[in-house]
């Protein structure tokens, strides 16, 4: 069966229509979990699993706001091979390469993964074909809408939380391994079956917190929920490649131009080098035109911080914090705001950030012709990542904007056809490159606002053309044979297939 | 025997290792090969054909490197083996 698109997509699935489709659908609503007595404090991780009497098929859920840190996916992880449960569903918010699963999906423990980004050994484990069930890879809005639903039904939900209370509510502001807000975890923590959160800090009474204990069934400490230093990283840096750089201007000088950096207005950027130096770029405008801004949404760093402090936002809004002087803001600030993922990104939330932004800055491992954006594997067919917020940012944003260098180590950006499509053509409107910017056709408004416009504007098909004058054209490499899972646009619908790499 | 390197195995660039052989070895390993590898080959012929050598051994480490940088590495890794003492 094919969907809109022209891909293939296994049968009895729905299909996808269109990235504005959902507006003629339903909400659907499971009952939130009922009310919880007293949380449950237990001695150990291994007697809270044994608790919940995980069985064959159950579905276990967590959040990835420990990144590459985390330790409680791996305990947990532990414990399943320990008891040799079998035919499990997995559906972190992401994977990371530290996160120990391999082995449970090869013996069969792990058959069935929902995630919206994963990369590394577990990704390249998938790609080789080793797990028996399929890959779901969902956005982030479109995990708290499948959760919401129903359709991801949650058995038991184990979410590392910095810092609980006696009562067990929790928080993820302070605390040794602070991440800050636990956006991610939100939509667990209201409909899972069980809730049980791992802390390693424990305190009296917390002022505030994102998770109630309602909904907390029990509480876990250990030792160590996650290393640091992996939890948050360093300070992103604004990037120094003067290529990185002038792609950087060239958007700001485009924004401008387009004149959407006026007061009251609002963005979204990566946390790259790159992403920050368009972060840089726009500030600078905003600083020489007196421009205050209205929010700042997404992963936040450390430079959005000091944007807030110099009151060139009223608001940050926060699903995950990149780094520490994030996490110190979340929890000193009040205008630092954490906001769930289903009201960053979930198409049905009334509001949702994304839905209230004017840009996003979003990156892109292959773009096509028609604009569609893969960001979910690369040209030899292994998983990099997934959308995360790419296809909720597109969709919302009244601008999109996708920067990349034209090649990166000579592996061209444009393509006919983009492998995997993340995110659809119809909701990305515009590439910058360091040789030329394109502007999708359907957006003829953004093409008449530009008429004039002293940045060098091309076909994206002259761009495709640039690039194999500089790189030459590729040999197709073609795609695996057998699926291995799909990609679920934000409404449900799949709007691509996953296939194993040719390359293993 | 002589020989001459050039370049890094930095990411868009190429290490280039060059000795002298009785005849004309190519070897090319690339994080692009399925891709460019016969591209990559073609340039090196090209090269060694306009700088008037047949017989020669390369050995070429190729990180995604373009046309231009691959034919100025191996110009230079050329030019380090004839003053190679």
């Amino acid at each position: 069966m094919k969907n809109s698109l022209n891909r293939e997509i296994p049968d009895g699935l729905k299909p996808f229509q269109s990235s504005s489709d959902f507006r003629h659908q339903e909400r659907r609503l499971i009952p939130e979990k009922s009310p919880v007595d007293q949380s449950l404090f237990y001695p150990s991780l291994e007697a809270a699993f044994l608790a919940m009497d995980i069985k064959p098929g159950m579905t276990l859920s967590f959040h990835h706001h420990l990144r590459s840190g985390d330790q409680v996916i791996n305990q947990v992880g532990e414990l399943i091979s320990k008891y040799d449960i079998k035919g499990l569903t997995l559906a972190p918010s992401s994977i990371f390469p530290e996160y120990r699963l391999s082995d449970l999906i090869i013996r069969q423990n792990i058959t069935q993964i929902v995630t919206s980004y994963l990369n590394g050994p577990v990704a390249d484990t998938i790609a080789k074909g080793h797990l028996a069930g399929e890959l779901i890879m969902q956005t982030h809005g479109g995990r708290a809408r499948a959760i919401e639903s129903g359709e991801l039904a949650i058995d038991v939900a184990f979410l590392a939380c910095p810092v609980v209370d006696k009562s067990g509510n929790g928080s993820g502001a302070y605390g040794k391994s602070a991440c800050g807000t636990l956006g991610y975890a939100c939509s667990d923590w209201r409909y899972a079956k069980k809730v049980i959160l791992v802390s390693d800090t424990l305190v009296d009474k917390l002022d505030s917190y994102q998770l109630d204990h309602s909904h907390v069934d029990g509480v876990v400490m250990v030792d160590s929920i996650g290393d640091p230093a992996g939890i948050v990283a360093g300070t992103t840096k604004i990037t120094r490649d003067p290529i990185g750089l002038k792609i950087a201007e060239d958007t700001a000088t485009l924004l401008t131009e387009l004149g959407v950096i006026r007061n009251g207005f609002s963005m979204q950027t990566g946390a790259g080098g790159t992403s920050l130096a368009v972060a840089d770029a726009v500030k600078k405008v905003m600083l020489k035109n007196q421009v205050k801004g209205k929010f700042a949404s997404g992963g936040i760093t450390g430079y959005y911080v000091d944007m807030l402090n110099q009151g060139l936002f009223e608001h940050l809004y926060d699903v995950q914090c990149f780094d520490l002087e994030a996490v110190e803001s979340y929890h000193k600030n009040k205008n630092h705001i954490g906001i769930s993922a289903s009201e960053y990104g979930n198409p049905f939330e009334n509001k949702s950030a994304v839905d209230r932004l004017d840009f996003v800055i979003l990156g892109a491992t292959e773009i096509d012709l028609d604009f569609n954006v893969n960001v979910t594997t690369d040209a030899f067919g292994k998983i990099i990542g997934g959308s995360g917020g790419h296809a909720d940012t597109a969709h919302g944003a009244k601008i999109t904007i996708i920067t990349s260098t034209l090649t990166k180590a000579r592996i061209p950006i444009i393509r006919e056809k983009v492998r995997t499509i993340t995110t659809p053509g119809s909701d990305v409107d515009i590439l910058v490159t360091e040789r030329g910017i394109a502007i999708n056709p359907l957006r003829t408004d953004l093409l008449e606002k530009l008429s004039h416009s002293r940045l060098k504007i091309m076909t994206i098909r002259e761009l495709l053309d640039l690039t194999y004058a500089i790189a030459g054209k590729p040999k197709e490499i073609p795609s695996g044979k057998k699926r291995i899972g799909y990609l679920e646009y934000r409404d449900g619908s799949v709007i691509d297939s996953l296939y194993d790499s040719p390359l293993y | 025997m002589k020989t001459g390197v050039a370049g890094t195995k930095e990411s868009n660039d190429a290490l280039i290792s060059v000795f002298e052989s009785d005849m004309l070895e190519i070897e090319i390993q690339s994080i692009v090969d399925l891709m460019y590898h016969d591209q990559i080959e073609k340039v090196i012929r090209e090269t060694l054909k306009e700088e008037h050598i047949q017989n020669i051994r390369v050995v070429c480490v190729d990180k995604g490197a373009l046309d231009y940088t691959i034919r100025a590495r191996l110009i230079t890794a050329l030019k380090r083996m004839k003053s190679d003492d």
